[in-house]
Order: structure tokens, then C-alpha cells, then sequence
């Protein structure tokens, strides 16, 4: 598991730009499955044919960065987030842009009080002399992602992007695993999720599943003096209940706990107070898709340091397979 | 350039009536069909020579307002907003109520009666009201009716060099395009959107693209133009005088790639200014349109407008004319290179 996080979240797809990832998932399912396709906004769909129930299985292949805004006289960046970047976070962050330029993210020196941080008074240093040699590596629109190579100690792995490569993981690992069904399986890995779930919302509407269940992570409650939350690492993936963008369907929801009760995995129960994701536009697309989700407890979600426990997405991997097949 | 004739038109979102009344007639001799949906989106269909392709422009009738929504005792109007106003620029502005377009005021307390404390904070809309010269609520009454749309005043002005100042601009420059591209006729079926809502939440295109059902869309609109003292040049928006502005993202959408890559190059082999919309702030019709179905290949190119939902937006005439020609180049183009448009949708 941990060398496919690897390679996943070493990949580049900030939302709007999953070339890079969408290859490389590409790569990893071409010998298993034999339908991919590729739809208008970027969804890679793979195709599970069956006379059964039709399933849509979904998991992001999108991650959060940053935008090349402007580049002043003296070769430094402006930039805009993509999706929800804390400038917090960002500060003293390496970002790689897609042609691989790296640029260092620091702050006006003027200011006075931190509180004040704002990403409009921070920059990306490429280490350009003017603004001629930036403009050589980095146009106005360009993307980068934060940079937080993977790394594992014990059963925990640290990296950036582990939202939702680990739910692309989850859905690989899935589609090598999968026992002969009936059921026709759609596995859609989807763009744009960070900036407001919009590549399930079309993917949905092209697939008309009979129900759907979405790979993604959710915050955890086990850090210090942490908001009040029961997920905790390590303790199993989290069914759903509800987040922002939707209260998940009860069949669904019975669904998932009778699987994980079959196959006697652990599993936890997940109460998202904020934030939202994939089946919230899923379930109100095409008429109405019951919908649920299998979540992967992560913490310090969107930074580069997002940890996750490897046995939690093994036991996704389970869960989703007994859930579908 | 109709431009005059549409922003002196009211359309306050919900009450478009009036500017789809006068756009169809513009239009009606130039197209092969024209629909008005449930909704009051104006769709204008015109057949292509070689029709494989459905391409669809959109832009909005619908400008920012208000809404009539009490009296006071002393005739005086209160109102509330449609859509996106800065209220701190309202006390003193000239307004229009009402189907019958009676001319009025907005108040506020003087500022030699203001208390102390008042005077150093912003008057509160809740402190506002329109003031149509009656003294008496009764006879307000008889002129206006709870839930009447109220639009700015603000008559169409040429200055300084090639400048416009007017309301609505936004997005009375799109529909003003879209009315001069359907002049010509392309290879494609060319749906001609002019949609409605769009300032309380890009209602109406949504509802239309999935009508439509477009391979490929494209959205005209004024759009925010912040090159003015006390702003930081990496701030800018855009720049009044640079040319049409490319949107690369906002807060609603993140435009195909390919297109807007397409149809910057094809502006600069033209030798048609054009800019890049430099901040990811704002949101347009192109947010709904890109999710409509099953998803549609988009992008939103602008006219540069300052001040913009004010009753004095302000752009420039040289950035409409390279707007509007370089729409028709893209359409033309597109025409004749239709496997362009196949490529774009297969990412």
C-alpha cells in the first residue's frame, strides 16, 4: 500500500490539472480493467460491465495549490489559492510547478502582526534575477502543488496530497481485488473536487448510478487540544453519516456497517461538522443517487504533513470490496 | 453599438422584460428561431451551414437593483438589493421605481443631524430610503407597489478618450456581442443565450445550457477592471485599455484549458488586445454551464469595466470592439477547424 501512495501522491494534479495523476492511474489499472474513458472536464471512468446494480464508486484525483497570479519587476510571484490552502500552512512550503520549477512561499516582511497573513501578501520565490527569467519558467495561470514527499514510520504514512490519493488507492487496490459480481461498477476517479465537487457532479449525471459511494478522507479528533471529533487514526475507515454537502443515505449507510461486520474489520462512524465532498453533489445529480461514503481518518488535512494510518486504507480496500461486489 | 439603447433598458434580475424585448428585436431577422424558456432566458438559434456541432454564447440581461419592500409614513420608499452592491455608494444616487419608472432619491439623515458616532461609520441600508417627492404614504402608495424593482439612473455618457460610462454595463457589453455575432453565420448551430439571474446566483443559464445541451460554450461578460489608485499593481484585476480579458479562473469556474489557450493565441495571431484576467476572484454563468450534463467545454472572455455594479461603470470603447471581434474570430475559426472542437472536449 505504502508504494502505490507513493507513487500516487508524487504525482501532480492540482484541481483543473490531473494530467500527471491521471497517467499515472492510468498506468496502475490498465491490465485489471478494460473500459477507461476520459470525459469532458477530466474524469477517468473505469468500467466494471454487469447486468446487476449500478455502482458508482468515486474518489478524487484533485489536490489543493496554488496559482500564478503576477510576476513583479523583480521576478516574485503573486499567487491565488486553489481550493482551501491555509496561508498558515503555506508559509516556508516548497511548491513545484507542473514543469517542475520549485519556488519557495514566504511573506511581506513589513508585516507586523501574524494574525494579519493573508496569501495576498505572500510570494513565490523561483529564485529568478527579473522578471524576464521568471516568465522563462512560470506564465500568469500556472499551477504548483505543495511539495511533502511520502514517507512512512510504523503504520502511519506522512505526505502531501493524501487527500485523496489515498481514496484512489483504496479504489485501485479495489478494482485488482474484486471478486466475480454481477454488479456493473463504475470506478470514477474525479476532477475538481477541491473547488466544489464538480467533476462528480457530471460524472454522475453522464453514469445515472443506482447508488454510489465515495473514497475520501475526513478530519480526525486525536490530536492535541483538537476540535471535538470521535474519528481517531488507526481505529478503521469511517462510514459517513453526514458532512456539509450531505446526510448519507440510510441503505447505504446499513449497507457499509453489514459489510464491515461480515468481513469483521473495525470501522468508525464519521460526523464531519465542516466540509464537504464527492457525494454531496453525486446525491442530488441525475434525478437523485443514494449515496454514502467509506472515509480514511487523516489528519492535518490540506498541508503537506496529511497522516494516515495504512492498515485504515487496507481495511477500506476491504470493506469497499465486500460493499460492492 | 446598442450598447446606449441596452444599459438605458431596466432588467434588474427577475425583471429582464424590457431588455429581452428590445434584443429580440434586434435579432429577429438575423436568426432562424427564437425561444423564451419558463424561466425568461432568450435563446436564439441560428442553423449552421454544416451542422455538427451545437456552440453556445451566453450572456446575461439581468443587472443589479433593488426591491421595493415597505413605506415609510412620510411617503419615503424602503428597499432592499439584488444582487451584489456596495451600500456605502448608495446616499445621493438617482434611481428609477417601478414599472412606470418614477423618479426618485435615495435618502439618508444629514450629516449636520448625525450624532457624533454616526458620522465616522458607514450608513446602513436599514437607514436608507428612496425618496419619490410624495409626502404622504397613501399617495406613495398609489404610485408603488411592495415588491417593484427599483434600477440606478445613470444615462450613457461618452468621456475622455474613447471611454463609456454607464450602468449595467455589466453585462449589457455581452448581450451587445452576442446581438453583433449573430450577423455573421457559421459552419456550427449557434445558440445565442441571453440569460437571466445571473447576479442572484447564475440562475438562469443553468437552466439554459441544459436546454441547449452545448458542445462548447462561451460567456461574454463586463467584469471587474481594479487599476485604480490604491489598489497594488498585483492586484489588478484587469487593466481599462489592455483588451478583452481572458478568464484562467474564479470562484465558479476553471475554464477548459485548451480553449482559453486557443483563444489567446488566436487573439495575438489577430492582432486583438488581449489580457488575462489576473485575480480568482468573481463568478459567471460559465460556473453552471461548465457542470451542465455531463459536463461542457467553456471559457468566459470580458470587457474590462471599473466601477462596476455602480451606476457609473466605466469602460472602454477599444476594449469592446476587440471583445466582440474576437469572439466572431473565435466562432469563424471554430467553423472552419470543427475537429478543434472535438479535440477540446476529449481533453
Amino acid at each position: 500500500m505504502f508504494d502505490l501512495i507513493k507513487r500516487l501522491t508524487d504525482s501532480f494534479g492540482v484541481s483543473g490539472n490531473e494530467e500527471g495523476i491521471r497517467e499515472t492511474i492510468i498506468n496502475e489499472i490498465k491490465n485489471d480493467i478494460q473500459e477507461i474513458s476520459v470525459d469532458t472536464l477530466g474524469n477517468l471512468i473505469a468500467i466494471k460491465p454487469g447486468k446487476g446494480k449500478k455502482i458508482m464508486v468515486a474518489a478524487h484525483m484533485d489536490e489543493i495549490g496554488v496559482m500564478a497570479t503576477y510576476i513583479d519587476e523583480k521576478g516574485f510571484i503573486r499567487f491565488a489559492n486553489i481550493g482551501g490552502v491555509s496561508s498558515f500552512v503555506s508559509v516556508g512550503q516548497k511548491v513545484r510547478f507542473k514543469n517542475g520549477t520549485i519556488g519557495a512561499v514566504f511573506y511581506e516582511d513589513k508585516l507586523e502582526d501574524m494574525k494579519n497573513l493573508k496569501l495576498s501578501k505572500m510570494y513565490i520565490d523561483i529564485g529568478a534575477k527579473d522578471k524576464n527569467e521568471a516568465e522563462k519558467s512560470v506564465r500568469i495561470g500556472d499551477v504548483a502543488c505543495f511539495m511533502g514527499d511520502a514517507v512512512r514510520q510504523s503504520d502511519m504514512v506522512f505526505s502531501k496530497a493524501i487527500d485523496d490519493r489515498s481514496g484512489c488507492a483504496v479504489l485501485i487496490k479495489a478494482i485488482k481485488e474484486l471478486p466475480q459480481t454481477d454488479n456493473e461498477i463504475y470506478f470514477v476517479f474525479t476532477v475538481q473536487e477541491e473547488l466544489g465537487l464538480r467533476g462528480a457532479k457530471t460524472a454522475a449525471y453522464q453514469l445515472k448510478p443506482d447508488m454510489a459511494i465515495a473514497v475520501d478522507v475526513t478530519a480526525t479528533g486525536d490530536t492535541p487540544e483538537a476540535q471535538l471529533m470521535e474519528v481517531k487514526c488507526g481505529y478503521g475507515p469511517a462510514i459517513k453519516i453526514k458532512d456539509r454537502s450531505i446526510i448519507c443515505h440510510p441503505e447505504v449507510k446499513k449497507l457499509l456497517e453489514q459489510s464491515a461486520n461480515n468481513i469483521n474489520i473495525p470501522y468508525q462512524y464519521e460526523v464531519l461538522e465542516f466540509g464537504g465532498s464527492d457525494p454531496g453533489a453525486i446525491h442530488i445529480s441525475a434525478g437523485g443517487v443514494p449515496s454514502g461514503a467509506i472515509s480514511i481518518p487523516c489528519r492535518y488535512v490540506h498541508s503537506p504533513v496529511e497522516a494516515a494510518s495504512l492498515e485504515d486504507m487496507e481495511n477500506a480496500v476491504k470493506l469497499l470490496v465486500e460493499a460492492i461486489k | 453599438m446598442y450598447i446606449k439603447e441596452l444599459t438605458e433598458l431596466n432588467g434588474v434580475s427577475g425583471n429582464e422584460d424590457e431588455v429581452r424585448e428590445y434584443i429580440k428585436k434586434c435579432i429577429k431577422e438575423l436568426v432562424d428561431e427564437i425561444s423564451i424558456d419558463s424561466m425568461g432566458n432568450l435563446i436564439a438559434f441560428k442553423k449552421g451551414k454544416n451542422s455538427k456541432y451545437k456552440v453556445m454564447l451566453s450572456a446575461h440581461m439581468d443587472e443589479v437593483g433593488f426591491m421595493v419592500t415597505g413605506f415609510g409614513e412620510s411617503g419615503v420608499v424602503k428597499f432592499a438589493t439584488v444582487g451584489g452592491i456596495d451600500e456605502r455608494i448608495l446616499p445621493g444616487k438617482r434611481v428609477l421605481v417601478g414599472e412606470k419608472n418614477i423618479p426618485g432619491v435615495i435618502g439618508s439623515k444629514p450629516v449636520h443631524m448625525q450624532e457624533r458616532e454616526e458620522r465616522n461609520v458607514n450608513i446602513k441600508l436599514k437607514k436608507m430610503y428612496i425618496d419619490i417627492g410624495t409626502d404622504k404614504r397613501e399617495e406613495t402608495e398609489k404610485l408603488v407597489s411592495l415588491g417593484d424593482y427599483v434600477a440606478f439612473y445613470s444615462p450613457y455618457t461618452q468621456f475622455g478618450e474613447g471611454l463609456v460610462k454607464a450602468k449595467a454595463l455589466d453585462d449589457r457589453v455581452g448581450c451587445a456581442i452576442l446581438i453583433e455575432a449573430l450577423k455573421e453565420r457559421y459552419e456550427f448551430d449557434l445558440y445565442a443565450c441571453f440569460t437571466v439571474q445571473e447576479e442572484v446566483g447564475l440562475r438562469g443559464s443553468e437552466i439554459a445550457a441544459y436546454t441547449v445541451n452545448p458542445d462548447i460554450a462561451l460567456v461574454v461578460e463586463g467584469t471587474t477592471c481594479s487599476d485604480v489608485p490604491g489598489v497594488e499593481k498585483s492586484e489588478y484585476s484587469t487593466v481599462l485599455g489592455d483588451g478583452a480579458a481572458l478568464t484562467i479562473m474564479d470562484r465558479t469556474s476553471y475554464p477548459s484549458k485548451n480553449f482559453v489557450n486557443y483563444i489567446f493565441e488566436l487573439a495575438q495571431k489577430s492582432k486583438l488586445s488581449i489580457q488575462f484576467k489576473q485575480t480568482n476572484s468573481g463568478g459567471n454563468d460559465a460556473g453552471k454551464i461548465q457542470m451542465s450534463r455531463g459536463g461542457v467545454v467553456t471559457a468566459s472572455i470580458s470587457v474590462p469595466c471599473r466601477y462596476i455594479h455602480s451606476p457609473v461603470s466605466v469602460m472602454s470603447e477599444k476594449d469592446f470592439n476587440s471583445c466582440r471581434d474576437i469572439v466572431i474570430a473565435v466562432l469563424k475559426d471554430l467553423g472552419k477547424n470543427q475537429q478543434l472542437i472535438e479535440n477540446m472536449k476529449r481533453i
